[in-house]
C-alpha cells in the first residue's frame, strides 16, 4: 500500500496553485503583528519610505504590469500615476472590501487571513500618491474580516506603523474602515466613494476619473483588497519577480473561489495563463458523479459562461474578454450537463435587476424587461422574435448604463446565447428544459414499473397522484407542482422527469 | 513608535520562535483554520478542544494558533500541525473530540494521527 499523504501542500490542489496574495494565509495567526513581521511584514514599507522616491514606487508598481484585480484590469501602476500627478494637499487612499458578487470570498479571506498586508500596502499607496488618509469599505457581512481588521490597525497605529512620521519619515498616514451595508452597486468604484461620503450608493458619470476627482472630490486611489496584497511582495521582491509570472499582458496571478459542481471546492491562487483545464481537472479534482462539463462561469453577475470547446484558453483578463466572460474578482463557478443555461441567466439577472440602483434608465429598466423575457422563455411562453428581441435589448443596456452593473448586467444572457442557443431555442420552439430544470417546461409521467405500493400517492403535497393500491398510478399534471417529491422517493425507478 | 532596527529585530526574534531561521526549537504549532469558512463548519469548538487538551496533558512547547482560510472548503475544520525537521501535518474535516486523540497521539508522544490526515480522506 502506497503511504498516505500527511501533507495539504502535497496534494493535487496545492501543487499547481503559486500563492502570492494569499501567501500568509492560513500561515500566520492574522491577529499577531509579530508574525506579519516574521513574514517579512513591513519590510516593503521600511524599504519604500527610507530607500524610495514616491514615483520610484509608482514605477516599480509600473514595471510589474500588476493590473487591478477587482477585475477590469486596469493598469494599477497607471493608476497611481495620475493620482500622483495631481497637484492637491488632500488625497485619499481607498480600499475595495465590498465584494459582492455571489459565491465569492477571495478578498475576505485575504482579510481574515492577511490583514496587516492590506494595511501595509495602502500606507505604501499613500506615500505613492501623497496621501495621508486611507478607507477600507468593507461590507458588514464579513464580521470576522471587520474584526480582524480592526484588531490589525490597532496593532500597527501602536507600532506606529500608521501614523505620524512612520518610521520617522516625513510619511503620514491613518486608515479607517467605512461599513457597506451590501449593496452590489457600492462595488462600483464612484458609488463606493458617494457612499464612504455619507450619501445614497448611487454611480456618477465619469470623467473625471477617481485618480482626479475621487472622494470628497479630492484625487483618491482606489484598489481592490488582492491588488494590494501584491503591493509589498512586488516592492521586496521587484517588479521583474512579478513579470517573471503569467502571460503578455497579464502579469502575476489570480486568486479564485471555485464552486459549483466540482470535488475540490475551494480558494485558489494561480499564476495567469493557467488553463481552465488545469484549475477544473487538477486543482479542482474534476466534476463529482462522473458527470460532464458543460460550462464555467466567470466574473460572477457581469461575466460569462465558457463552455467546453475553450476549456484550453490561457486565464488572463483579455482572454476571457474575447469570449465573452471576463475576469471579475474571481468566482469560478462549475457547470454540469444538469445545469439549464437559461435559468442559469435568469438567476444572475434576478440578481442585477433586484441590486441596479435605480438612478439610470436603461439599467433600472432593461433589466427588469431582461428578466421578463428570461421568465417567458423559461415558461415556454417566449417566440423567436423575442429571443431577437432580447438579444437587441442586451446591447441598448450595454452601450447605455452609466455604470459598470448596467454595462455588464447582460453578459450572463449574452454568453449563453452565444455558446448554447439551442438550448434557449429548445425552451421556445419544442417547450422543453434539456437539463430537466425549469419547472413549467416539465413533466412527471409514471411508468410501467409501477408496482402500485402507494407511497408516492401519499407523499404528494398536492394530492396530483391517483391510483389503488397494486395498480398503476397516474399524476395529473394539472395539479401538479413539480417538486419531485414522488420521483426522490420511488424505489422502483418508477417516475421518469421528461 | 518603532524603527527599522526594531523592526528588524522583532522579525529575527519571531523567526527563531517559529523555526524559519535554520536553526531549529522543540516549538510545535498548532494551526487551526479559523476563517468564516473555518468558524461556519464548526472550528470554533476544535479550537478550544485543542487549547484544553494541550494544558491538561501540560505540553508547555505546543502552541494552538488562529488562522485563517487553508483553502479547502471541503475539508473544514482543518488544523495543521508544523514542527521543526518534520514535514508539515494536516489533519481534515475534524471534530472536537478528535482533538484529544491527536493532542496524546501526536502532540505529545510524536506520531500522527493517520485516521485523520488529509491523504486518507
Amino acid at each position: 500500500m502506497a503511504e498516505i499523504n500527511k501533507c495539504l501542500d502535497k496534494t493535487d490542489f496545492m501543487k499547481k496553485q503559486y500563492r502570492v496574495a494569499l501567501q500568509n494565509s492560513g500561515v500566520i495567526n492574522p491577529e499577531n503583528i509579530d508574525e506579519y513581521i516574521a513574514y517579512d511584514g513591513y519590510q516593503a514599507l521600511a524599504k519604500a519610505l527610507t530607500e524610495l522616491t514616491p514615483q520610484q514606487v509608482v514605477d516599480t508598481i509600473k514595471d510589474s504590469g500588476l493590473r487591478g484585480r477587482g477585475g477590469g484590469g486596469f493598469p494599477t501602476g497607471t493608476k497611481w500615476q495620475f493620482a500622483l500627478n495631481q497637484k492637491n494637499d488632500t488625497k485619499f487612499v481607498c480600499c475595495n472590501a465590498d465584494e459582492g458578487d455571489p459565491g465569492a470570498f477571495m478578498d475576505r479571506s485575504i482579510l481574515e487571513g492577511d490583514p496587516h498586508c492590506l494595511i501595509e500596502a495602502m500606507t505604501i499607496a499613500g506615500y505613492a500618491i501623497g496621501a495621508k488618509q486611507g478607507y477600507v469599505y468593507i461590507r458588514a457581512e464579513y464580521p470576522v474580516a471587520v474584526k480582524r481588521l480592526q484588531i490589525a490597525i490597532t496593532q500597527a497605529k501602536k507600532y506606529g506603523f500608521l501614523g505620524k512620521n512612520i518610521f520617522g519619515s516625513k510619511h503620514c498616514f491613518d486608515l479607517e474602515i467605512r461599513l457597506g451595508s451590501g449593496a452590489f452597486v457600492c462595488g462600483e468604484e464612484t458609488a463606493l466613494m458617494t457612499s464612504i461620503e455619507g450619501n445614497r450608493g448611487e454611480p456618477r458619470v465619469r470623467p473625471p476619473f477617481p485618480a482626479v476627482k475621487g472622494l470628497f472630490g479630492k484625487p483618491t486611489v482606489l484598489n481592490n483588497v488582492e491588488t494590494f496584497a501584491n503591493i509589498p511582495p512586488i516592492l521586496l521582491k521587484g517588479a521583474k519577480w512579478l513579470q517573471g509570472m503569467g502571460t503578455e499582458k497579464s502579469k502575476g496571478t489570480k486568486v479564485f473561489a471555485l464552486g459549483g459542481k466540482i470535488n475540490n471546492t475551494g480558494l485558489v491562487e494561480i499564476a495567469m495563463g493557467t488553463t481552465l483545464r488545469t484549475v477544473i481537472d487538477e486543482i479542482g479534482g474534476g466534476i463529482p458523479d462522473g458527470k460532464k462539463f458543460k460550462a464555467a462561469q466567470t466574473g460572477g453577475p457581469s461575466g460569462g459562461c465558457i463552455p467546453a470547446q475553450h476549456l484550453d484558453v490561457p486565464i488572463d483578463y483579455d482572454n476571457l474578454i474575447a469570449l465573452g466572460s471576463m475576469m471579475g474578482s474571481g468566482g469560478l463557478i462549475v457547470m454540469d450537463e444538469d445545469n439549464c443555461m437559461v435559468d442559469i441567466a435568469k438567476f444572475f439577472l434576478d440578481f442585477t435587476k433586484e441590486e441596479s440602483c435605480g438612478k439610470c434608465t436603461p439599467c433600472r429598466v432593461g433589466t427588469t424587461r431582461l428578466l421578463e423575457y428570461l421568465e417567458k422563455i423559461t415558461e415556454g411562453k417566449a417566440t423567436m422574435k423575442d429571443l431577437d428581441d432580447m438579444e437587441a435589448l442586451c446591447e441598448y443596456i450595454k452601450d447605455a448604463s452609466l455604470c459598470g452593473l448596467g454595462q455588464t448586467a447582460p453578459n450572463p444572457v449574452l454568453s449563453t446565447l452565444k455558446y448554447f442557443r439551442e438550448e434557449y431555442e429548445a425552451h421556445v420552439k419544442d417547450n422543453t428544459c434539456p437539463a430537466g430544470i425549469c419547472k413549467s417546461l416539465l413533466s412527471y409521467v409514471v411508468n410501467d414499473k409501477c408496482i402500485g405500493c402507494t407511497l408516492c400517492k401519499r407523499k404528494c403535497p398536492v394530492d396530483a397522484i391517483t391510483g389503488a393500491v397494486k395498480e398503476k398510478h397516474f399524476i395529473d399534471m394539472q395539479k401538479c407542482i413539480k417538486c419531485g417529491v414522488c420521483m426522490d422517493i420511488c424505489k422502483f425507478k418508477a417516475i421518469d422527469k421528461k | 513608535m518603532k524603527t527599522i532596527q526594531e523592526l528588524n529585530d522583532i522579525r529575527k526574534q519571531m523567526r527563531a520562535e517559529l523555526n524559519l531561521d535554520g536553526k531549529t526549537n522543540s516549538n510545535i504549532r498548532v494551526t487551526v483554520g479559523l476563517a468564516t469558512c473555518g468558524i461556519a463548519a464548526g472550528a470554533e469548538p476544535v479550537f478550544k478542544a485543542f487549547q484544553k487538551e494541550v494544558k491538561r496533558l501540560g505540553l508547555t512547547n505546543v502552541k494552538i494558533i488562529q488562522s485563517g482560510c487553508l483553502g479547502m472548503c471541503k475539508h473544514e475544520p482543518m488544523v495543521e500541525v508544523t514542527e521543526a525537521g518534520k514535514e508539515k501535518v494536516t489533519y481534515i474535516a475534524l471534530a472536537a473530540d478528535s482533538a484529544k486523540r491527536i493532542a496524546e497521539e501526536h502532540l505529545a508522544g510524536g506520531k500522527p494521527v493517520m485516521d485523520f490526515v488529509i491523504g486518507n480522506e
